[in-house]
């Protein structure tokens, strides 16, 4: 599914006027996704609620100055993801442009998948259990910046690759490296943990 | 996780859990699963890696109290 497909349609032009009742129909249609997305980002609520409040800020005082080459759902995606990113930044000063950081080069070879434990037999309880869902958080936020904006974007909240690299300013070929980077990431992460709950629950060998 | 065509699977991992592969590829990698456990196995776990975030994302609402603050904030209240 297109991610425009995925909203409702808006009226720029009552929205440029300020009209009371497009713009909390907007609100309504996009504060969910864009709080969501600060969660996974920055994983506090306090954060998160912040990304909200400053996107939709953003958004409205942008709103004139939007020419419309990308979608409104993209462009407005692109604007709470570079909130969350200054959020960071503020945060860990100490990191600097942890977006270039020096591993995970998109060139670089991707490493061999070490975790070869069958988990999939687990229940879903198990799978999606408290602690785990703890550990599916956690996994995202250990992720390097740069493979986690792709993740979130294209796999959680279901951005093409085409609008996730106009979201991210990327081109296709790089969200691709990194969402297949991210995704084997997460996966060695998750079978850690989940691989040990097999051998808990003696359903392996 | 040795073989040639492992390393050759793991390249065309991400367009083939898509469904963007093309299919003669995808009959490769099929072929190549059949025969190599290692394989199937991070095909089937990386595909409910997937899942697990999509269930989970969906469950994530908006606190009601967050909205109101929100509303507030833009002035849109009422």
């Amino acid at each position: 599914m297109n991610e425009s497909e995925k909203f409702p349609s808006f009226s720029l032009e009552a929205l440029r006027r300020r009209d009371r009742q497009e713009m909390s129909r907007l609100v309504e249609a996009f504060s969910g996704v864009v709080y969501r997305l600060g969660m996974k980002m920055l994983g506090d609520p306090q954060d998160a609620e912040d990304v909200l409040q400053s996107t939709f800020l953003k958004v409205f005082e942008a709103l004139p100055t939007f020419e419309g080459r990308s979608s409104l759902s993209t462009w407005i995606y692109r604007i709470a993801m570079n909130e969350a990113l200054m959020i960071l930044r503020r945060r860990r000063p100490e990191v600097g442009l942890a977006l270039e950081e020096g591993n995970d080069e998109d060139d670089e070879p991707l490493s061999k998948p070490q975790a070869l434990v069958d988990w999939c037999c687990l229940p879903e309880n198990e799978l999606l259990s408290g602690e785990a869902r703890r550990v599916l958080d956690e996994a995202i936020r250990k992720l390097p910046e740069k493979l986690r904006t792709v993740f979130i974007l294209r796999d959680i909240e279901g951005l093409s690759t085409e609008e996730t690299a106009e979201a991210l300013g990327l081109s296709e070929t790089n969200v691709k490296t990194r969402l297949l980077r991210a995704r084997l990431r997460l996966r060695e992460m998750l079978s850690e943990y989940y691989g040990e709950r097999v051998k808990e629950s003696g359903l392996y060998g | 996780m040795d073989r040639q065509d492992c390393q050759h699977l793991l390249a065309a991992l991400g367009e083939y859990i898509d469904g963007t592969l093309d299919e003669e590829l995808c009959r490769e990698i099929e072929k190549h699963m059949a025969e190599c456990e290692n394989c199937r196995v991070v095909v089937d776990t990386l595909r409910k890696t997937l899942y697990l975030y999509r269930v989970e994302a969906q469950e994530e609402s908006l606190p009601q109290e967050v909205r109101h603050r929100l509303l507030a904030r833009l002035e849109l209240e009422g």
